[in-house]
């Protein structure tokens, strides 16, 4: 699985960190989505895929 | 309005339970997901009563959130005046440019960061409940001040000056004040705002505003609009979730005997409130900025176009078990409550953390807390913007 952020897109609402912690951060200066792990392992599936269901700028696209 | 169907019907506004939206939304789900209906306020426009078809919109920006207030106002011909740093108004790219530096004052880790603080408000509040002795209206005694210090904190407003701020903002919001004294609030929270800028720009400080100011970018105007619109919006807001929420808890004692045997289920419980709750109960407002085509119907420049955000989180579509229950192990899904697209609320986190602290410190304090009143003689919100409770008369 892989994960492409627009970081143009992010609105800073958080929802992809409170859904996969392990994969999404916010920059503390301005909240904007840090990817943490663009390979993430496949166990963290469903996590990533509820996050950019929930992301509400639609900047987040889960490739395969 | 420039078509020639006939107007379908006005917005659903009536509640036969006072805990669920309006019953017609479901026909309208069924059979007329994109209508044209009459506004409580007099304004026509679309209703939009779909769970996705309300996300569509909400993510499309060739609909305007430049309407003229939450409430009224038809197409705007012409955009009306946005207040300096209300940018809840505002499209992108200027939007963008004021959400921007706030965003990174409202994220996820920020906001754990202020749980101690919270929870050190909400204690307090409890204890002078506890004080006072039971029965006590919630709304006033607990719900209403717990996000009002709150935005205390976050803003910088010095303690010497919140009991003020707290008045001033509670008369803001009263329906039995005098309009005048409404107006005075308004006025006296407007120079309060400007005379913490000034002071800030003063003496640089840790908080929002502070560091708003250093970063140069605001005028003072703006900044003191960015700071009356966090009010705004994070005040009543959050006031009727804690009260609503209780209320919703007490009618439903299976819910709350699942969250007493097991406290691990607040977090989904609090999503579960937001989407079961869902106070904006008329929906979100927008513009078309040009012609859209949304199932068959053509949308025209200048309409209004509502978001019925109350109705697309009860759509069995999205929601397939029974969605008309609160059930608080409901697998988290994304809800509307906070809407969607660019505006999506930008103090969700704060108010998630507001939500549990109060809701938990509550029910853990006063184990045998009851209405004190039938249900049915509660007052409701019917005609607010913010659903909710006008007085919530609590017993233990
Ligand atoms: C449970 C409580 C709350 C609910 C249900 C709620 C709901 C909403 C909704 C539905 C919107 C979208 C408006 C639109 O698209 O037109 C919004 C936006 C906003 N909310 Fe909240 N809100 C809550 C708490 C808060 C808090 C605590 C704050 C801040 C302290 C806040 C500040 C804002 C701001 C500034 C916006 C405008 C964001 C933008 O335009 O980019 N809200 N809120
Ligand atoms: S959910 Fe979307 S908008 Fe929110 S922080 Fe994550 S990427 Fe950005």
């Amino acid at each position: 699985m892989k994960v492409i952020i627009d970081e143009d897109k992010c609105v800073g609402a958080g929802q992809c960190v409170l859904a996969a912690p392990d994969v999404f951060d916010q920059r503390d200066e301005d909240g904007i989505v840090v990817l943490l792990d663009a390979l993430p392992p496949d166990a963290l599936r469903s996590q990533v895929e509820n996050a950019a269901a929930l992301c509400p700028a639609l900047a987040i696209e889960v490739v395969k | 309005m420039t078509t020639s169907q006939p107007l379908t019907g006005t917005q659903p506004t009536v509640r036969t339970c006072p805990l669920d939206a309006p019953e017609e939304y479901r026909a309208l789900r069924a059979q007329a997901p994109v209508a044209q209906v009459t506004f409580p306020d007099g304004a026509e426009g679309w209703l939009i009563s779909r769970y996705e078809d309300v996300k569509t919109v909400l993510a499309d920006q060739r609909f305007s959130a430049n309407r003229p207030t939450l409430t009224g106002g038809g197409a705007a011909d012409g955009a009306p005046p946005v207040r300096p740093g209300w940018f809840i108004f505002m499209d992108a790219p200027e939007h963008t440019r004021f959400r921007r530096l706030l965003t990174g004052e409202f994220t996820v880790r920020r906001m754990r960061q202020l749980v101690p603080a919270v929870e050190q408000i909400v204690a307090e509040r409890l204890d002078a409940m506890a004080g006072a002795g039971s029965p006590v209206d919630l709304v006033q005694a607990f719900a209403l001040p717990i996000p009002s210090l709150v935005i205390c904190e976050l803003l910088g407003v010095p303690y010497a000056d919140r009991e003020e701020f707290q008045r001033n903002s509670a008369n803001m919001l009263s329906l039995t004040a005098d309009a005048e004294v409404v107006q005075g609030a308004w006025e006296a929270l407007r120079q309060h705002m400007h005379r913490l800028v000034r002071a800030k720009r003063a003496e640089p400080t840790d908080d929002i505003l502070g560091k708003l100011v250093q970063a140069g970018e605001l005028t003072d105007e703006e900044l003191a609009g960015v700071g009356s619109l966090l009010l705004f919006a994070g005040h009543e807001t959050t006031a009727n979730m804690i009260a609503l929420g209780t209320m919703c808890l007490l009618e439903n004692p299976d819910q709350l005997a699942a969250l007493r045997a097991d406290p691990a289920l607040w977090d989904d419980a609090i999503e579960e409130l937001l989407r079961y709750l869902t106070i904006i109960q008329y929906g979100l407002r927008r513009v078309a900025l040009e012609d859209v085509e949304l199932h068959g119907h053509r949308i025209k420049a200048g309409s209004l176009v509502v978001t019925a955000l109350s109705s697309g989180n009860r759509d069995t579509e999205k929601f397939s078990d029974h969605p008309d229950q609160l059930d608080v192990a409901r697998a988290r899904g994304p809800h509307l409550a906070f809407g969607h697209g660019i505006h999506q609320c930008i103090g969700q986190q704060l108010a998630r953390v507001e939500m549990r602290a109060a809701l938990r410190a509550l029910f853990d304090r006063f184990p045998t807390l009851r209405l004190a009143v039938p249900a049915e003689d509660v007052p409701m919100r019917h005609d607010m913007v913010i659903y909710g409770v006008h007085e919530l008369s609590v017993a233990w």
